[in-house]
């Protein structure tokens, strides 16, 4: 296992970081934030000229084959740029869903990986954002199946409402998950107020819509694959937000010198890059399994990742908004998206305190045993 | 070389020579062979191969005599990077076998009782007197000086220039007359560290490494191997000073509560991803010298360290401590001895090589490019700085 980026990685970053250092610049993603988030012309380059919508789709449905280590670069990216594109909710975490339902047998995922990979749909996996691993179905609601035709509802969904199909859990026996498609038209997809501008959550309705029957997951497993990538988004989330800052203090002056040559202000910095420095080798050890093909994601280097990942986003998110002064708290300067992102993402597919938990059983660190009186 | 062809060699190597004979001749020949430190040049002890290598000869060597790491620390970690960057053909030749074998002990003359963080105002004095140079000064924190032959030292040579400009840096003979080492005991309650005086001290010329007036630059060399050196060991997942921890946690369900766990859970990730990051910053030095990153592993694994030694002594509830006996310590362990004592030697690891304020200057100003503090001391001579 290697911890560094391969040739192939770095070109594969290049060519993204290109797109959005044109097209998507923090302030043209602020202005769309409120009115329409989502960015379909940027989408369709990203998907179909670079082609990232068919990293994690197998060769033989039309996709590239490629591991989960180059969709992370990718993802990398996104989240240095807050960039409004369904990647992460479509084409890893509903096309992550349908790669393993389809290797159980379901012939009818084919064509519609197929669909995606060529960046003609996009779909969403219809699950709670906030759901983990370790709780995969929604606490409250959920999705029934009756005769081919789900009824039922869901919130808190993340690229719903920019998806053309909905690939739609209903819990199935022995924990799995069955999978089943649902046209976009056919339900109720409600976006709600959030607190991520640029990746908005939805409620998603279902009554009798008609379903097609894709094949069984083991969900937490699509899950865990999901929240290992996320650590790269959110580690270039904490990547803008320090480089960003520290091109700030080096320019502001107060006191006659750049706040920067203050030791108060350089020690921050210096632990925040240690921070981001320990982030960026959770994340390569997280996306280095669960390649299409291989076998999932290591449990323990997942929860590690979004142990440490979804913290240090936040905390360099917060310290970059503070070391800005009251330029940070203004609506105009972008430092607020990332914050948005980073506290969005530390609650996505498990918080940090709840992978932490997980790992007293993976690492074998046992909570207290109640002792007798 | 590949893999295969190194694992051959070594594996050669221990039909050649028996690992049950005399321990001093087995590390020789090892050495001789260039299975001791695989990526040094061929000819002092290495093959000139990439640093991960030198793992399939710890394997092949497993169960066979090994150097002492822990006594031998300051000359592995420390002179012998600075000798290989530095020294000429002849001093590489004479100082790095013994060194490696462990038959000479380094120690490190560098701190002074008004220079710490500060290194380059030293002030102990080194007067050239025909082929030879004469010492005068006091060294303080020298770990391990009553064991060692020899010295890196670094030395004013030159009052009359900036601070950083006159320095020059030397091997300190630990035999010669005028070499006085005291014990100073620590809150450990042993010594593991002394003061060293320096009185007319007398080094031969070819003691000298690198150029007169260039002792800062090759300062910066055992400086940053320090830093690798002392937070740069690769460790196994869990290992380390959790490792104790760990077992007491196991082994001990009574002692286990909601809080601690919390706190342990934190640590054993903090841990993971501080060794995952080691781990990348070992492939990436896979070739040349560690640059300023690796003031950032010994920056987290100070703290790491002091955190979890700390919650250890929590987590067992233990008043006692194992033994406050003030005596000279053989060698440097951070992972030995009892709990109360891993708790008191941490906290120098926030000291020692570079306090952790440092640290973070020397991230913020070379890795960050953040400006430098406004200073009074760049640009006086050394005489005139006000003291």
């Amino acid at each position: 296992m290697t911890l560094l980026y391969s040739e192939v990685e770095e070109e594969l970053r290049a060519a993204v970081r290109a797109v959005l250092a044109d097209r998507c610049p923090p302030a043209a993603v602020l202005a769309r934030a409120e009115s329409e988030p989502y960015d379909p012309s940027l989408w369709k380059t990203l998907a179909v000229e670079i082609g990232v919508a068919g990293l994690l789709v197998p060769e033989e449905h039309g996709g590239a084959g490629a591991t989960a280590s180059e969709a992370a670069v990718v993802l990398e990216e996104l989240g240095r740029g807050v960039a409004p594109v369904p990647f992460f909710t479509s084409s890893v975490l509903a096309t992550y869903a349908l790669v393993r339902a389809g290797e159980t047998g379901a012939g009818a995922v084919g064509g519609l990986l197929g669909r995606l990979a060529e960046g003609r749909a996009t779909a969403a996996l219809v699950v709670p954002f906030a759901a983990s691993p370790y709780r995969p179905w929604p606490s409250r609601g959920g999705v029934t199946e009756a005769g081919e035709r789900l009824s039922g509802s869901v919130a808190g969904v993340a690229g719903a409402d920019v998806a053309d199909v909905l690939v739609v859990p209903v819990p199935g026996p022995d924990g799995t998950a069955v999978l089943y498609s649902v046209d976009r038209e056919a339900a109720a997809v409600e976006a709600a107020p959030s607190l991520d501008l640029t990746r908005p959550v939805a409620t998603v309705t279902l009554d009798g819509a008609p379903a097609a029957r894709l094949g069984v997951v083991d969900l937490a497993e699509v899950l865990r694959l999901g929240a290992g990538l996320l650590a790269s988004e959110q580690l270039g989330v904490a990547e803008w937000c320090l480089e960003t800052t520290l091109a700030y203090v080096k320019e502001r002056r107060q006191f006659a010198r750049p706040v920067g040559s203050f030791q108060a202000v350089k020690h921050r910095l210096a632990d925040l890059w240690l921070d981001v420095v320990r982030a960026r080798a959770a994340a390569r050890a997280a996306a280095s399994g669960g390649a299409s093909g291989e076998d999932g994601p290591d449990p323990v280097a997942v929860a590690v990742a979004q142990a440490w990942n979804g913290g240090v986003a936040v905390h360099v998110a917060e310290e970059a908004l503070q070391l800005h002064g009251g330029i940070g708290m203004t609506w105009e300067h972008p430092v607020h998206l990332f914050l948005k992102r980073a506290k969005a993402d530390e609650i996505a597919l498990g918080t940090p305190g709840d992978h932490r938990e997980a790992l007293a059983s993976l690492a074998d660190v046992p909570g207290p045993v109640p002792v007798p009186q | 070389m590949e893999e295969a062809r190194l694992r051959e060699l070594a594996a050669e190597f221990v039909a050649r020579h028996d690992p049950g004979g005399d321990r001093l001749e087995f590390l020789r020949a090892r050495f001789d062979a260039g299975l001791a430190w695989v990526w040094y040049p061929e000819g002092l002890g290495g093959l000139g191969l990439a640093p991960e290598l030198q793992r399939v000869v710890d394997e092949e060597l497993a169960g066979t005599p090994q150097i002492d790491v822990g006594l031998q620390g300051i000359g592995l970690g420390m002179a012998a990077p600075t000798i290989l960057a530095f020294g000429t053909e002849e001093q590489k030749r004479r100082f790095l076998r013994p060194l490696w074998t462990g038959e000479e002990i380094w120690c490190q003359l560098f701190s002074e009782p008004g220079a710490g963080s500060d290194l380059a105002t030293l002030a102990t004095r080194a007067v050239r007197d025909g082929d030879e140079w004469v010492v005068d000064g006091q060294k303080v924190w020298t770990s391990g000086a009553h064991h060692a032959r020899w010295a890196i030292l670094v030395a004013r040579t030159d009052p009359g220039v900036p601070k950083h400009r006159g320095m020059t840096y030397f091997v300190c003979d630990m035999h010669a007359p005028g070499v006085e080492v005291r014990p100073l005991r620590q809150i450990t309650g042993e010594a593991e560290f002394n003061e060293v005086f320096m009185t007319g001290v007398r080094l031969a010329d070819d003691l000298r490494l690198g150029q007169v007036g260039d002792g800062w630059r090759v300062a910066q060399t055992t400086l940053m191997n320090e830093r690798v050196a002392i937070g740069g060991a690769r460790v196994r997942r869990g290992g380390g000073m959790l490792g104790p921890v760990l077992d007491t946690w196991r082994e001990q369900p009574e002692l286990r509560t909601h809080d601690l766990h919390q706190r342990l859970l934190a640590l054993w990730v903090e841990a993971e991803v501080t060794r995952l990051s080691g781990d990348r910053l070992r492939e990436q030095l896979a070739a040349g010298q560690p640059g300023p990153e690796g003031s950032g592993m010994k920056l987290s694994f100070a703290r790491l360290n002091q955190a979890v030694s700390g919650l250890d002594v929590e987590l067992r509830r233990d008043l006692g401590y194992d033994d406050w006996t003030f005596r000279r310590s053989d060698t440097v362990d951070f992972y030995g001895r009892g709990a109360g004592y891993r708790y008191l030697r941490a906290k120098g690891n926030s000291i020692e090589g570079g306090t952790s304020e440092i640290l973070r200057n020397i991230i913020a100003e070379r890795v960050l490019g953040l400006p430098a503090e406004p200073r009074v001391d760049k640009d006086v001579p050394w005489k005139d700085l006000p003291r």
